[in-house]
Protein backbone atom coordinates (compact mmCIF):
# COMPACT_ATOMS: atom_id res chain seq x y z
CA UNK A 1 0.00 0.00 0.00
CA UNK A 2 2.91 2.26 0.80
CA UNK A 3 4.19 1.97 -2.75
CA UNK A 4 0.85 3.03 -4.15
CA UNK A 5 0.87 6.03 -1.82
CA UNK A 6 4.21 7.09 -3.14
CA UNK A 7 3.81 6.41 -6.82
CA UNK A 8 0.34 7.81 -7.36
CA UNK A 9 -0.29 11.49 -6.96
CA UNK A 10 -2.88 11.06 -4.26
CA UNK A 11 -4.20 14.53 -3.93
CA UNK A 12 -6.37 15.94 -6.69
CA UNK A 13 -6.94 19.63 -7.31
CA UNK A 14 -10.16 20.75 -5.74
CA UNK A 15 -12.50 23.20 -7.44
CA UNK A 16 -15.75 24.71 -6.24
CA UNK A 17 -17.84 22.22 -8.19
CA UNK A 18 -16.13 19.26 -6.53
CA UNK A 19 -16.33 20.81 -3.10
CA UNK A 20 -20.03 21.64 -3.46
CA UNK A 21 -20.74 18.11 -4.67
CA UNK A 22 -18.89 16.54 -1.73
CA UNK A 23 -20.58 18.88 0.74
CA UNK A 24 -24.05 18.10 -0.60
CA UNK A 25 -23.57 14.34 -0.82
CA UNK A 26 -22.04 14.57 2.65
CA UNK A 27 -25.18 16.30 3.88
CA UNK A 28 -27.56 13.73 2.43
CA UNK A 29 -25.35 10.83 3.55
CA UNK A 30 -25.18 12.34 7.03
CA UNK A 31 -28.94 12.75 7.15
CA UNK A 32 -29.45 9.09 6.30
CA UNK A 33 -26.79 7.83 8.70
CA UNK A 34 -28.13 9.99 11.53
CA UNK A 35 -31.39 8.16 11.01
CA UNK A 36 -30.51 4.55 10.16
CA UNK A 37 -26.98 4.41 11.56
CA UNK A 38 -25.08 4.20 8.28
CA UNK A 39 -25.19 5.09 4.62
CA UNK A 40 -23.74 7.52 2.18
CA UNK A 41 -20.44 5.76 1.65
CA UNK A 42 -21.72 3.83 -1.33
CA UNK A 43 -22.21 7.11 -3.19
CA UNK A 44 -19.26 9.04 -1.76
CA UNK A 45 -16.50 6.58 -2.59
CA UNK A 46 -17.38 6.12 -6.30
CA UNK A 47 -18.18 9.85 -6.44
CA UNK A 48 -14.67 10.75 -5.29
CA UNK A 49 -13.17 8.24 -7.70
CA UNK A 50 -15.00 9.90 -10.58
CA UNK A 51 -13.17 13.11 -9.62
CA UNK A 52 -9.89 11.34 -10.22
CA UNK A 53 -9.19 10.38 -6.61
CA UNK A 54 -7.41 6.98 -6.48
CA UNK A 55 -9.62 4.18 -5.11
CA UNK A 56 -7.72 3.62 -1.87
CA UNK A 57 -7.54 7.35 -1.13
CA UNK A 58 -11.30 7.60 -1.72
CA UNK A 59 -11.95 4.75 0.72
CA UNK A 60 -9.51 6.21 3.27
CA UNK A 61 -10.87 9.75 3.02
CA UNK A 62 -14.43 8.50 3.30
CA UNK A 63 -13.51 6.57 6.43
CA UNK A 64 -11.82 9.58 7.95
CA UNK A 65 -15.06 11.56 7.69
CA UNK A 66 -17.11 8.62 8.95
CA UNK A 67 -15.72 8.28 12.45
CA UNK A 68 -16.04 11.94 13.53
CA UNK A 69 -19.50 12.04 11.96
CA UNK A 70 -20.53 8.87 13.78
CA UNK A 71 -19.19 10.32 17.02
CA UNK A 72 -21.27 13.48 16.71
CA UNK A 73 -24.33 11.42 15.75
CA UNK A 74 -23.84 8.97 18.61
CA UNK A 75 -23.54 11.80 21.15
CA UNK A 76 -26.69 13.42 19.81
CA UNK A 77 -28.68 10.21 19.90
CA UNK A 78 -27.32 9.31 23.33
CA UNK A 79 -29.07 12.47 24.55
CA UNK A 80 -32.34 10.90 23.41
CA UNK A 81 -31.47 7.72 25.35
CA UNK A 82 -31.11 5.62 22.20
CA UNK A 83 -27.49 4.49 22.43
CA UNK A 84 -26.23 1.30 24.05
CA UNK A 85 -22.56 2.23 24.39
CA UNK A 86 -21.52 -1.14 25.79
CA UNK A 87 -23.08 -3.07 22.92
CA UNK A 88 -21.60 -0.61 20.44
CA UNK A 89 -18.09 -1.02 21.80
CA UNK A 90 -18.33 -4.81 22.07
CA UNK A 91 -19.58 -5.10 18.49
CA UNK A 92 -17.21 -2.36 17.31
CA UNK A 93 -14.11 -4.14 18.54
CA UNK A 94 -15.06 -7.41 16.83
CA UNK A 95 -16.01 -5.40 13.76
CA UNK A 96 -12.51 -3.97 13.70
CA UNK A 97 -11.17 -7.52 13.42
CA UNK A 98 -13.67 -8.13 10.62
CA UNK A 99 -12.42 -5.04 8.78
CA UNK A 100 -8.84 -6.27 8.90
CA UNK A 101 -9.81 -9.73 7.72
CA UNK A 102 -12.10 -8.32 5.01
CA UNK A 103 -9.32 -6.06 3.74
CA UNK A 104 -6.99 -9.05 3.69
CA UNK A 105 -9.44 -11.05 1.56
CA UNK A 106 -9.85 -8.07 -0.76
CA UNK A 107 -6.10 -7.82 -1.26
CA UNK A 108 -5.91 -11.55 -2.01
CA UNK A 109 -8.68 -11.34 -4.61
CA UNK A 110 -7.09 -8.28 -6.19
CA UNK A 111 -3.76 -10.08 -6.47
CA UNK A 112 -5.32 -13.18 -8.00
CA UNK A 113 -7.95 -11.65 -10.28
CA UNK A 114 -6.99 -7.99 -10.68
CA UNK A 115 -9.24 -4.94 -10.34
CA UNK A 116 -12.16 -6.41 -12.27
CA UNK A 117 -12.10 -9.53 -10.07
CA UNK A 118 -12.11 -7.45 -6.92
CA UNK A 119 -14.94 -5.27 -8.28
CA UNK A 120 -16.94 -8.35 -9.20
CA UNK A 121 -16.47 -9.75 -5.69
CA UNK A 122 -17.65 -6.46 -4.16
CA UNK A 123 -20.68 -6.28 -6.44
CA UNK A 124 -21.69 -9.89 -5.85
CA UNK A 125 -21.33 -9.37 -2.08
CA UNK A 126 -23.52 -6.27 -2.41
CA UNK A 127 -26.18 -8.08 -4.42
CA UNK A 128 -26.36 -11.24 -2.33
CA UNK A 129 -26.34 -9.54 1.08
CA UNK A 130 -28.66 -6.73 0.13
CA UNK A 131 -31.07 -9.14 -1.56
CA UNK A 132 -31.30 -11.35 1.51
CA UNK A 133 -31.14 -8.79 4.31
CA UNK A 134 -32.70 -5.84 2.46
CA UNK A 135 -35.79 -7.70 1.32
CA UNK A 136 -36.22 -9.16 4.80
CA UNK A 137 -36.00 -5.74 6.48
CA UNK A 138 -38.30 -4.14 3.94
CA UNK A 139 -40.85 -6.94 4.21
CA UNK A 140 -40.87 -6.63 7.98
CA UNK A 141 -41.37 -2.84 7.83
CA UNK A 142 -44.09 -3.22 5.22
CA UNK A 143 -45.91 -5.86 7.31
CA UNK A 144 -45.86 -3.59 10.35
CA UNK A 145 -47.17 -0.71 8.27
CA UNK A 146 -49.95 -2.80 6.72
CA UNK A 147 -50.99 -4.43 9.99
CA UNK A 148 -51.74 -1.04 11.49
CA UNK A 149 -49.74 -2.10 14.56
CA UNK A 150 -47.09 0.54 13.99
CA UNK A 151 -47.74 2.08 17.40
CA UNK A 152 -47.18 -1.11 19.31
CA UNK A 153 -43.81 -2.02 20.78
CA UNK A 154 -41.63 -4.00 18.43
CA UNK A 155 -41.77 -7.75 18.93
CA UNK A 156 -38.57 -9.59 19.72
CA UNK A 157 -37.99 -12.24 17.04
CA UNK A 158 -37.92 -15.95 17.83
CA UNK A 159 -34.23 -16.20 17.06
CA UNK A 160 -33.49 -13.26 19.38
CA UNK A 161 -35.52 -14.92 22.15
CA UNK A 162 -33.46 -18.06 21.63
CA UNK A 163 -30.18 -16.11 21.67
CA UNK A 164 -31.25 -14.40 24.89
CA UNK A 165 -32.20 -17.72 26.46
CA UNK A 166 -28.80 -19.35 25.96
CA UNK A 167 -26.59 -19.23 29.02
CA UNK A 168 -22.89 -19.85 28.51
CA UNK A 169 -21.22 -19.25 31.88
CA UNK A 170 -18.38 -16.77 31.91
CA UNK A 171 -19.47 -15.09 28.66
CA UNK A 172 -22.74 -13.46 29.72
CA UNK A 173 -22.98 -9.67 29.52
CA UNK A 174 -25.98 -7.46 30.29
CA UNK A 175 -26.97 -5.00 27.55
CA UNK A 176 -29.47 -2.27 28.31
CA UNK A 177 -30.82 -2.15 24.76
CA UNK A 178 -31.79 -5.80 25.00
CA UNK A 179 -32.72 -5.61 28.66
CA UNK A 180 -31.18 -9.04 28.88
CA UNK A 181 -27.92 -10.85 29.34
CA UNK A 182 -26.50 -12.49 26.25
CA UNK A 183 -23.38 -14.44 25.59
CA UNK A 184 -20.58 -12.41 24.06
CA UNK A 185 -19.99 -15.41 21.80
CA UNK A 186 -23.06 -14.33 19.83
CA UNK A 187 -21.93 -10.74 19.42
CA UNK A 188 -18.45 -11.59 18.16
CA UNK A 189 -19.50 -13.19 14.84
CA UNK A 190 -22.09 -10.46 14.27
CA UNK A 191 -19.52 -7.72 14.83
CA UNK A 192 -17.05 -9.58 12.67
CA UNK A 193 -19.56 -9.85 9.82
CA UNK A 194 -20.36 -6.13 10.17
CA UNK A 195 -16.67 -5.31 9.85
CA UNK A 196 -16.15 -7.63 6.91
CA UNK A 197 -19.03 -6.02 5.11
CA UNK A 198 -17.70 -2.57 5.92
CA UNK A 199 -14.34 -3.55 4.43
CA UNK A 200 -16.06 -4.91 1.34
CA UNK A 201 -18.90 -2.52 0.51
CA UNK A 202 -18.15 0.31 2.97
CA UNK A 203 -21.54 0.06 4.67
CA UNK A 204 -21.25 -2.32 7.61
CA UNK A 205 -24.54 -1.07 9.02
CA UNK A 206 -26.47 -3.09 6.47
CA UNK A 207 -25.49 -6.14 8.53
CA UNK A 208 -24.93 -4.47 11.90
CA UNK A 209 -28.36 -2.87 12.35
CA UNK A 210 -30.52 -5.79 11.15
CA UNK A 211 -28.49 -8.24 13.22
CA UNK A 212 -28.94 -6.16 16.37
CA UNK A 213 -32.68 -6.00 15.71
CA UNK A 214 -33.42 -9.52 14.54
CA UNK A 215 -30.69 -11.67 16.08
CA UNK A 216 -30.06 -9.89 19.39
CA UNK A 217 -33.50 -8.37 19.91
CA UNK A 218 -32.68 -4.64 20.15
CA UNK A 219 -35.38 -2.07 19.30
CA UNK A 220 -34.83 -0.41 15.87
CA UNK A 221 -34.15 3.01 17.37
CA UNK A 222 -31.47 1.67 19.66
CA UNK A 223 -29.95 -0.57 17.00
CA UNK A 224 -29.56 2.27 14.51
CA UNK A 225 -28.14 4.60 17.19
CA UNK A 226 -25.76 1.95 18.49
CA UNK A 227 -24.52 1.35 14.95
CA UNK A 228 -23.03 4.86 15.13
CA UNK A 229 -20.81 3.70 18.02
CA UNK A 230 -19.72 0.70 15.95
CA UNK A 231 -19.02 2.99 12.98
CA UNK A 232 -16.96 5.25 15.23
CA UNK A 233 -14.82 2.43 16.62
CA UNK A 234 -14.38 0.84 13.20
CA UNK A 235 -13.81 4.13 11.41
CA UNK A 236 -11.23 5.36 13.91
CA UNK A 237 -9.13 2.20 13.64
CA UNK A 238 -9.51 2.05 9.85
CA UNK A 239 -8.66 5.71 9.34
CA UNK A 240 -5.54 5.38 11.44
CA UNK A 241 -4.44 2.37 9.43
CA UNK A 242 -4.89 4.24 6.15
CA UNK A 243 -3.36 7.43 7.57
CA UNK A 244 -0.24 5.46 8.50
CA UNK A 245 0.22 4.92 4.77
CA UNK A 246 -0.47 8.57 3.99
CA UNK A 247 -3.64 7.71 2.06
CA UNK A 248 -6.08 10.10 3.75
CA UNK A 249 -6.88 13.26 1.81
CA UNK A 250 -7.93 15.29 4.82
CA UNK A 251 -9.39 18.07 2.64
CA UNK A 252 -11.90 15.66 1.11
CA UNK A 253 -12.72 14.16 4.52
CA UNK A 254 -13.31 17.54 6.14
CA UNK A 255 -15.41 18.92 3.28
CA UNK A 256 -17.65 15.86 3.37
CA UNK A 257 -17.73 16.18 7.16
CA UNK A 258 -18.78 19.82 6.76
CA UNK A 259 -21.98 18.73 5.03
CA UNK A 260 -22.53 15.52 6.90
CA UNK A 261 -22.53 17.13 10.35
CA UNK A 262 -25.48 19.27 9.27
CA UNK A 263 -27.15 16.09 8.02
CA UNK A 264 -26.44 13.84 10.95
CA UNK A 265 -27.88 16.30 13.45
CA UNK A 266 -31.06 16.51 11.42
CA UNK A 267 -31.26 12.74 10.92
CA UNK A 268 -30.87 12.19 14.66
CA UNK A 269 -33.62 14.74 15.38
CA UNK A 270 -35.75 12.87 12.83
CA UNK A 271 -35.67 9.68 14.86
CA UNK A 272 -37.59 11.38 17.67
CA UNK A 273 -40.54 12.06 15.36
CA UNK A 274 -41.06 8.67 13.75
CA UNK A 275 -42.41 5.29 14.66
CA UNK A 276 -39.70 2.62 14.92
CA UNK A 277 -40.74 0.76 11.76
CA UNK A 278 -39.74 3.83 9.74
CA UNK A 279 -36.08 3.11 10.49
CA UNK A 280 -36.52 -0.33 8.94
CA UNK A 281 -38.49 1.13 6.06
CA UNK A 282 -35.80 3.66 5.10
CA UNK A 283 -33.07 1.09 5.52
CA UNK A 284 -34.91 -1.57 3.50
CA UNK A 285 -35.78 0.83 0.69
CA UNK A 286 -32.20 2.03 0.35
CA UNK A 287 -30.80 -1.50 0.49
CA UNK A 288 -33.12 -2.84 -2.19
CA UNK A 289 -32.53 0.09 -4.57
CA UNK A 290 -28.75 -0.08 -4.10
CA UNK A 291 -28.99 -3.78 -4.86
CA UNK A 292 -30.34 -3.03 -8.34
CA UNK A 293 -27.64 -0.45 -8.88
CA UNK A 294 -24.87 -2.92 -8.12
CA UNK A 295 -26.55 -5.74 -10.04
CA UNK A 296 -26.21 -3.61 -13.19
CA UNK A 297 -22.45 -3.56 -12.73
CA UNK A 298 -22.07 -7.34 -12.50
CA UNK A 299 -22.12 -7.91 -16.31
CA UNK A 300 -19.53 -5.13 -16.77
CA UNK A 301 -17.02 -6.82 -14.48
CA UNK A 302 -17.88 -10.27 -15.83
CA UNK A 303 -17.12 -9.08 -19.33
CA UNK A 304 -13.82 -7.54 -18.17
CA UNK A 305 -12.91 -10.95 -16.75
CA UNK A 306 -13.96 -12.63 -20.01
CA UNK A 307 -16.56 -14.69 -18.14
CA UNK A 308 -19.16 -13.54 -20.67
CA UNK A 309 -18.89 -12.04 -24.15
CA UNK A 310 -17.37 -8.58 -24.57
CA UNK A 311 -19.77 -5.71 -23.97
CA UNK A 312 -19.47 -2.68 -26.20
CA UNK A 313 -17.93 0.49 -24.79
CA UNK A 314 -21.24 2.34 -24.94
CA UNK A 315 -23.11 -0.44 -23.15
CA UNK A 316 -20.53 -0.42 -20.37
CA UNK A 317 -20.67 3.35 -20.05
CA UNK A 318 -24.44 3.45 -19.91
CA UNK A 319 -24.55 0.61 -17.37
CA UNK A 320 -22.03 2.45 -15.19
CA UNK A 321 -23.82 5.78 -15.28
CA UNK A 322 -27.25 4.19 -14.74
CA UNK A 323 -25.85 2.29 -11.76
CA UNK A 324 -24.43 5.46 -10.23
CA UNK A 325 -27.66 7.39 -10.88
CA UNK A 326 -29.68 4.66 -9.14
CA UNK A 327 -27.39 4.88 -6.10
CA UNK A 328 -27.86 8.62 -5.88
CA UNK A 329 -31.60 8.05 -6.24
CA UNK A 330 -31.52 5.54 -3.34
CA UNK A 331 -29.82 8.03 -1.07
CA UNK A 332 -32.06 10.91 -2.16
CA UNK A 333 -35.22 8.84 -1.63
CA UNK A 334 -34.04 7.86 1.85
CA UNK A 335 -33.40 11.52 2.65
CA UNK A 336 -36.79 12.50 1.27
CA UNK A 337 -38.63 9.95 3.46
CA UNK A 338 -36.74 11.21 6.54
CA UNK A 339 -37.37 14.91 5.82
CA UNK A 340 -41.04 14.22 5.14
CA UNK A 341 -41.33 12.33 8.43
CA UNK A 342 -39.72 15.23 10.32
CA UNK A 343 -41.98 17.74 8.63
CA UNK A 344 -45.13 15.72 9.36
CA UNK A 345 -44.07 15.04 12.93
CA UNK A 346 -43.40 18.70 13.60
CA UNK A 347 -46.69 19.75 12.04
CA UNK A 348 -48.60 17.26 14.20
CA UNK A 349 -46.77 18.53 17.28
CA UNK A 350 -47.56 22.15 16.48
CA UNK A 351 -51.22 21.34 15.87
CA UNK A 352 -51.54 19.55 19.19
CA UNK A 353 -49.75 22.42 20.93
CA UNK A 354 -52.21 24.88 19.37
CA UNK A 355 -55.13 22.72 20.43
CA UNK A 356 -53.78 22.61 23.97
CA UNK A 357 -53.55 26.41 24.00
CA UNK A 358 -57.14 26.77 22.72
CA UNK A 359 -58.46 24.31 25.30
CA UNK A 360 -56.44 26.05 27.97
CA UNK A 361 -58.10 29.37 27.16
CA UNK A 362 -61.56 27.84 27.16
CA UNK B 1 -42.04 28.45 18.38
CA UNK B 2 -44.10 26.34 20.69
CA UNK B 3 -41.57 23.54 20.61
CA UNK B 4 -38.87 25.27 22.55
CA UNK B 5 -40.46 27.65 24.98
CA UNK B 6 -38.62 28.01 28.25
CA UNK B 7 -35.33 27.21 26.51
CA UNK B 8 -32.97 29.89 25.31
CA UNK B 9 -31.71 29.47 21.79
CA UNK B 10 -27.94 29.07 21.70
CA UNK B 11 -27.39 31.98 19.30
CA UNK B 12 -24.18 33.22 20.92
CA UNK B 13 -22.53 29.82 20.96
CA UNK B 14 -23.63 29.16 17.40
CA UNK B 15 -21.98 32.38 16.21
CA UNK B 16 -18.73 31.67 18.07
CA UNK B 17 -18.55 28.06 16.87
CA UNK B 18 -19.53 29.18 13.36
CA UNK B 19 -16.67 31.67 13.24
CA UNK B 20 -14.15 29.11 14.52
CA UNK B 21 -15.48 26.57 12.04
CA UNK B 22 -15.11 28.98 9.12
CA UNK B 23 -11.60 29.85 10.33
CA UNK B 24 -10.67 26.16 10.46
CA UNK B 25 -11.96 25.50 6.95
CA UNK B 26 -10.25 28.64 5.61
CA UNK B 27 -6.98 27.58 7.21
CA UNK B 28 -7.33 24.09 5.76
CA UNK B 29 -8.08 25.24 2.23
CA UNK B 30 -5.51 28.03 2.11
CA UNK B 31 -2.74 25.74 3.35
CA UNK B 32 -3.67 22.68 1.29
CA UNK B 33 -0.18 22.08 -0.03
CA UNK B 34 1.55 22.14 3.35
CA UNK B 35 -1.15 20.06 5.07
CA UNK B 36 -1.23 17.46 2.28
CA UNK B 37 2.52 17.26 2.40
CA UNK B 38 2.51 16.34 6.10
CA UNK B 39 -0.59 14.12 6.06
CA UNK B 40 0.68 12.29 2.97
CA UNK B 41 3.88 11.28 4.77
CA UNK B 42 2.05 8.67 6.84
CA UNK B 43 3.80 6.94 9.73
CA UNK B 44 3.76 9.02 12.87
CA UNK B 45 2.02 11.82 10.92
CA UNK B 46 -1.07 9.58 10.91
CA UNK B 47 -2.05 11.34 14.13
CA UNK B 48 -2.43 14.58 12.20
CA UNK B 49 -5.60 13.75 10.21
CA UNK B 50 -7.09 11.96 13.22
CA UNK B 51 -6.56 14.93 15.53
CA UNK B 52 -7.85 17.30 12.85
CA UNK B 53 -10.96 15.17 12.43
CA UNK B 54 -11.66 15.36 16.18
CA UNK B 55 -11.15 19.13 16.28
CA UNK B 56 -13.38 19.76 13.25
CA UNK B 57 -16.06 17.41 14.56
CA UNK B 58 -16.12 19.17 17.94
CA UNK B 59 -16.30 22.71 16.56
CA UNK B 60 -18.40 22.09 13.47
CA UNK B 61 -20.55 19.49 15.26
CA UNK B 62 -21.48 22.02 17.94
CA UNK B 63 -22.11 24.65 15.31
CA UNK B 64 -24.43 22.43 13.25
CA UNK B 65 -26.28 21.27 16.36
CA UNK B 66 -26.88 24.85 17.44
CA UNK B 67 -27.73 25.85 13.89
CA UNK B 68 -30.77 23.56 13.77
CA UNK B 69 -31.76 24.57 17.32
CA UNK B 70 -31.59 28.26 16.41
CA UNK B 71 -33.73 27.86 13.30
CA UNK B 72 -36.19 25.91 15.44
CA UNK B 73 -35.70 22.32 14.28
CA UNK B 74 -35.47 20.34 17.48
CA UNK B 75 -36.26 16.87 18.75
CA UNK B 76 -39.87 15.97 19.49
CA UNK B 77 -40.86 17.09 22.97
CA UNK B 78 -42.76 13.92 23.66
CA UNK B 79 -40.14 11.49 24.91
CA UNK B 80 -40.03 8.38 22.80
CA UNK B 81 -40.50 5.41 25.02
CA UNK B 82 -37.34 3.48 24.44
CA UNK B 83 -36.89 0.39 26.52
Amino acid sequence: MHDIAQTVSNFVDLNWMNMTYLFLVGFVGGLVSGFIGSGGAFVLTPGMMSMGVPGLVAVASNMCHKFPKALVGAIKRAKYGQVDVKLGIVLGVSAEAGVLYGAHIQEGIKKAFGDAGSNLYVSVAFVVILAVVGSFVLRDAWKTYKSGASNEAEKVTKIAKWVQSINIPGTMVYFKSLNAKISILFTIPLGFATGMLAATIAVGGFIGVPSMIYVLGAPSLMASATELVIAFVMGLGGSFKYAMHGLVDIRLSMIILGGSLFGIQLGAIGTTYVKPYMIKMVMGVIMVIVLFSRALMVPVYMSQLNLIGQLSETTMKSLKSTSFAIMIFALALGAFIILRAIWQGRRAEKLSAQEAVIHGKV
Amino acid sequence: MGSNYGKKKPIGRMIIMGIISIALYTALLTNQAIINNYVGRGGIYAFLPIVMAFIFSFVHGNFTGDFWAVIGVEAARKKKEVK
